[in-house]
């Protein structure tokens, strides 16, 4: 393992090539101590690229992270976004080039998904979950609809779902979902009264399902006066094939982190549009950023505003490699990423058929989920032993332990960036580890093997918190 | 199979409840402790507090999931478990026993009926 | 369209394998209804046009300079080895480091950026970043409130109106209000460090008086000035760190931090990484006290974040580093002796007044005529009425800057 930075560090030295500072004032008690690393420019150098040896990104392999959508993050989008004219524009000046491309990207993302318009002040999915609620919430608010405090939330959703509606100021309630997938309509009956504000839902869902009543679920909620919210953390299979507008959701938010190939950074910085019908348009926070003739400004004129929801204007720096994508894709190509996502689902799932048992039998969308319950019945194998010795193989572990209705979930979603013979190796892999959990349980339990650390122990570091070198280092 | 002492009663979520001099005493099952494995907090209600019976009246959080505790029976808390505060393994090592979380005066006999027997309850656990 | 590496043998082999004749058959479960809408269209374009196109936009005459801008992004040098470590594809292609096994890169990466931070404030833990200085001065205010069950906070000082906005838009649906008096109710003191307009106060009496109500002391501060003050006794500082080697980005990506006192450890939202043991003998990192977060607290939840902006801690971080206390220390005083020549120079220009006090890069410029006239006539700073121009300096302001713009405004006839 790489040692610390701290662990370089050494009495007098130094990186910098500053110029001296002048003796200054600051009118408050001088600093007396501060310690942080002393070390050179190489030493700084060598510990980054060490580090970044010790880490796994699409670059590397194979990244199968269901509900995650890791594709492949395009160089273009990096070079743009590293524009001097775009990384040194002060949120005060009026840079018409950024505006116009973030205006053009709200256009190209309202002709995907079919909204009047979209805010990108969100800062990830999370913050866009929030902001979509806060718009639902306003909505009710503006027409009397005080009472208006419960969001239904299926059982499958996403774990942020609930907490956003805490966050926002409603309280969430659980819908069931069927057997066979989808959202259990007569327990959704039994729940919409006047007291509904709205729908949560991801559809294709967290199993990978299209749900197939989502117009009779829309009209349902529509009637009883609520909204239809569309977490968009799974929007990469709907691309040019259904638009959730359609669907009937009003307000959507996306993931371009996810869909649209900007890089996760190894968590953050995302950013998460949220996109609303008409009706909505008037609550969206400020500023928006409009186009008069031929001039982009950001207009703060929105009397119905839910307010600021970032300092300044969200992430454009991610929105900017969303924007090259974007253009380089073209809607032709949007659809057929769509597509390609959801046969490379399917193709693994083809392969994998006999080998593992899949809840969900039918043909899935871009991801579908396995259970390893069986196996940990009868060879005491569970599916973190399986994420845990794909890493031997060289792959990053697909999502595990969601959606909770699944016992012993494995959930995988290959992208469309990855070639036949990428998702046939994975397979091979897969394959493999099926076998070994028959004929040599051991080792799939007491996997990984060649990663650089074995299983870290999670209650010493929660029991025996270690946060900060210089307290406990 | 996990350890069902006959004497207690139990809810559907996993809390026992045993009756001693009048007392309430309330903790979570051994099978309860064995799903979610080791146990790192247990939140508990200030002393005093009232209770409404199968009401939130805690957490327990293991190292990725945290559960809501739910009192058995209506009442006031007595007493919390402080030894947890530093040792919350303990609930992990003698749930019936040392392991316990807080205790209930107060509360109305009638209902213990309501609670599950010790074959009831192992029968909701498919055990 | 790009990005695909299918070939139309392999698509046909695929559809195969599954069963199925053509890729339209995957959408079956897609209601026709759906699937018969008329999607509008764009057309494609190649890498060499998008940059072509680009090339153009920028080169528009409308995206004139502007300059001497701050008030909370601020145009500080970045050292050539931040992108350049920063960009190698192994930290930014990778997702969030939930597989400690193999993102020991990224875990060890944000323990040093949670231990320099925490350096920087002087307070025992910190996250492993925020969406930005607004929406991490939002959570620092739902931690007081989890903390002390109070709902209200008041803002000593002078804090930018956009995050006040913030504050408000994040925290008023769950009832949490700005108030103007400290009252036994007040869960949460903020004191702004610089404030809104760069003047740095003393806080020690919001201090006690936050302490005598029970409620929690809250420092907006940027990282950069507690290199060289001592930092204020508060139970939790956070805010913006995109001075810590981040470019400003049109306002975003930037760095949102939070540090506390570690009794609040439990209350503190986001990602936090420590360090444990493996089964064999090594001492791996992993993103711990994982039942704090939203996935698993759900309704219970006190935050929602999930995604933050690691990548941008993983840049303080090797910033912090190069720099050394030294560093960072010197590009302070820089600062400060630039904000100093720059109020000294514009303010004794005639009908033109510096405000008083000791600032760091922003100050305050009273004007003789219309502010946002000067503004734009000048190019430079922002108009904070109609008499006060707000204008910031950094250490990559040179004196021959200030007196460039010093011969503009001596020159003004309203």
């Amino acid at each position: 393992m790489e040692k610390l930075i701290f662990e370089y560090s050494r009495k007098g030295r130094k990186a910098h090539t500053l110029p001296v500072a002048p003796p200054v004032k600051f009118g408050l008690p001088a600093r007396k101590s501060l310690c942080l690393p002393e070390v050179s420019e190489i030493d700084v150098a060598r510990h980054y690229t060490g580090l970044s040896r010790q880490n796994y990104g699409i670059d590397s392999g194979f990244y199968p992270l269901g509900s995650c959508t890791m594709k492949y993050n395009p160089k273009i989008n990096e070079q743009i976004a590293a524009l001097a004219d775009f990384t040194g524009a002060h949120p005060a000046e009026n840079p018409r080039a950024l505006l116009k491309i973030l205006y053009d990207t709200e256009r190209m993302l309202c002709q995907i998904f079919g909204y009047a318009r979209f805010t990108l002040q969100p800062a990830a999915g999370a913050h866009g979950e929030f902001t979509g609620l806060l718009l639902i919430r306003a909505y009710h608010l503006d027409r009397g609809g005080v009472k208006r405090l419960k969001i239904l939330v299926p059982d499958a959703a996403h774990g942020t779902n609930p907490a956003s509606c805490a966050l926002a100021g409603f309280q969430s309630v659980t819908i069931k979902s069927l057997s066979g997938g989808g959202v259990d309509l007569e327990d959704l009956k039994q729940h919409l009264d006047d007291n509904v504000a709205g729908l949560m839902l991801t559809n294709p869902n967290t199993l990978g399902l299209f749900e197939k009543n989502i117009l009779e679920i829309a009209e349902l909620v529509h009637q009883a006066g609520g909204l239809l919210y569309y977490d968009g953390a799974n929007a990469n299979a709907t691309m040019g094939i259904a638009r959730p507008a359609d669907m009937g959701f009003d307000v959507c938010h996306l993931n371009l982190h996810k869909t649209f190939s900007a890089p996760h950074g190894g968590g953050g910085p995302g950013s998460g549009p949220v996109g609303v019908v008409e009706k909505l348009a008037p609550y969206l926070p400020r500023p928006v950023i409009d186009r008069r003739d031929d001039k982009y400004f950001l207009n703060d004129n929105l009397p119905k505003s839910i307010g600021k929801v970032h300092s300044f204007y969200g992430n454009v720096g991610v929105i900017l490699k969303a924007y090259a994508y974007l253009k380089i894709q073209g809607s032709s190509g949007l659809k057929r990423a769509s597509e390609l996502a959801v046969l490379n689902a399917n193709y693994i799932k083809a392969r994998l058929q006999d080998a593992y048992d899949f809840p969900y039998p039918q043909v899935c969308q871009h991801e579908f989920v396995i259970s390893a319950k069986n196996f940990k019945k009868q060879h005491g194998v569970t599916a973190l032993d399986i994420a845990k010795r794909l890493m031997d193989y060289g792959y990053h572990p697909p999502t595990v332990y969601f959606p909770l209705i699944v016992s012993e979930c494995l959930m995988i979603e290959p992208t469309e960036t990855e070639s036949k013979e990428s998702l046939d190796a994975f397979c091979e892999a897969l394959l493999k580890i099926a076998e070994e959990i028959k004929t040599a349980p051991e080792l799939v339990k007491s996997a990984p093997h060649n990663a650089i650390v074995g299983r870290p122990d999670e209650v010493k570091a929660v029991k025996e918190p270690d946060l900060n070198y210089f307290q406990t280092g | 199979m996990s350890n069902i002492p006959a004497e207690l009663k139990y809810t559907k979520e996993h809390e026992w409840v045993k009756i001693e001099g009048g007392i309430a005493i309330v903790g979570i099952t051994d099978h309860a402790q064995a799903e979610l494995g080791d146990i790192v907090f247990v939140e508990m209600p200030a002393v005093g507090a009232s209770l409404s019976q199968h009401g939130d009246f805690g957490v327990v959080e293991s190292v990725k999931t945290v559960s809501s505790l739910y009192s058995p029976l209506s009442g006031a808390v007595s007493a919390v478990n402080e030894a947890l505060n530093s040792a919350s393994e303990l609930v992990n090592k003698d749930p019936y026993g040392a392991g316990w979380i807080i205790k209930i005066q107060g509360f109305d006999a009638q209902e213990l009926n309501a609670l599950l027997s010790a074959e009831q309850y192992k029968k909701e656990i498919g055990e | 369209m790009a990005y695909f590496p299918h070939t139309e043998t392999d698509i046909e082999a695929m559809l195969q394998t599954i069963g199925l004749k053509s890729i339209a058959e995957l959408f079956a479960a897609v209601p026709e209804k759906l699937r018969s809408v008329k999607i509008p269209e764009f057309a494609p374009v190649s890498e060499l046009e998008l940059l072509a196109e680009i090339d153009e936009i920028r080169r528009a005459p409308e995206n004139s300079e502007h300059s001497f801008l701050g008030a909370g992004r601020y145009d500080h040098y970045i050292p050539a080895i931040v992108p350049q470590l920063a960009g190698r594809s192994e930290f930014y292609t990778a997702y969030t480091p939930y597989q400690p096994e193999i993102s020991q890169g990224t875990l060890t990466a944000i323990y040093e950026f949670q231990s320099m931070i925490c350096a920087l404030t002087g307070l025992d833990i910190a996250n492993a970043s925020l969406y930005d200085g607004a929406t991490a001065l939002a959570e620092a205010i739902g931690m007081a409130v989890s903390v002390t069950g109070r709902r209200e906070y008041i803002v000593a000082n002078p804090l930018h109106p956009n995050y006040r906005e913030v504050l408000k838009t994040h925290l008023m649906p769950r009832s949490i209000t700005e108030q103007k008096e400290i009252t036994p109710r007040t869960a949460a003191v903020i004191f702004v460090l610089p404030d809104y307009h760069g003047l740095l106060s003393d806080w020690i009496e919001y201090l006690q008086k936050a302490r005598m109500h029970g409620a929690l002391f809250i420092a907006c501060a940027d990282p950069l000035l507690l290199s060289v003050i001592e930092p204020p006794q508060a139970d939790i500082i956070a805010g913006e760190a995109q001075s810590l080697g981040l470019p400003q980005n049109f306002g975003g990506p930037a760095l949102g931090y939070l540090t506390a006192r570690k009794e609040f450890l439990r209350q503190m939202p986001g990602r936090i990484v420590g360090r444990t043991e493996d089964n064999r003998g090594g001492r791996p990192f992993v993103l711990t006290m994982q039942t704090r977060e939203q996935h698993i607290r759900r309704e219970k939840a006190t935050s929602n974040i999930c995604s933050n902006e690691a990548l941008c801690a993983l840049q303080a971080a090797i910033y912090m580093s190069y720099m050394g206390a030294d560093g960072l220390q010197t590009v302070a005083r820089l600062c400060k002796a630039n904000t100093d020549y720059a109020k000294q120079k514009l303010g004794s220009l005639p009908g033109f007044s510096a405000e008083q006090g000791e600032h760091f890069r922003d100050f305050v410029l009273r004007c003789p005529s219309s502010a946002q006239e000067i503004c734009n006539a000048a190019g430079a700073g922002m108009a904070l009425d109609d008499r006060r121009l707000l204008l910031s300096v950094t250490e990559k302001n040179t004196p021959a800057q200030i007196d460039y713009l010093a011969g503009v405004l001596a020159k003004w006839k309203n």
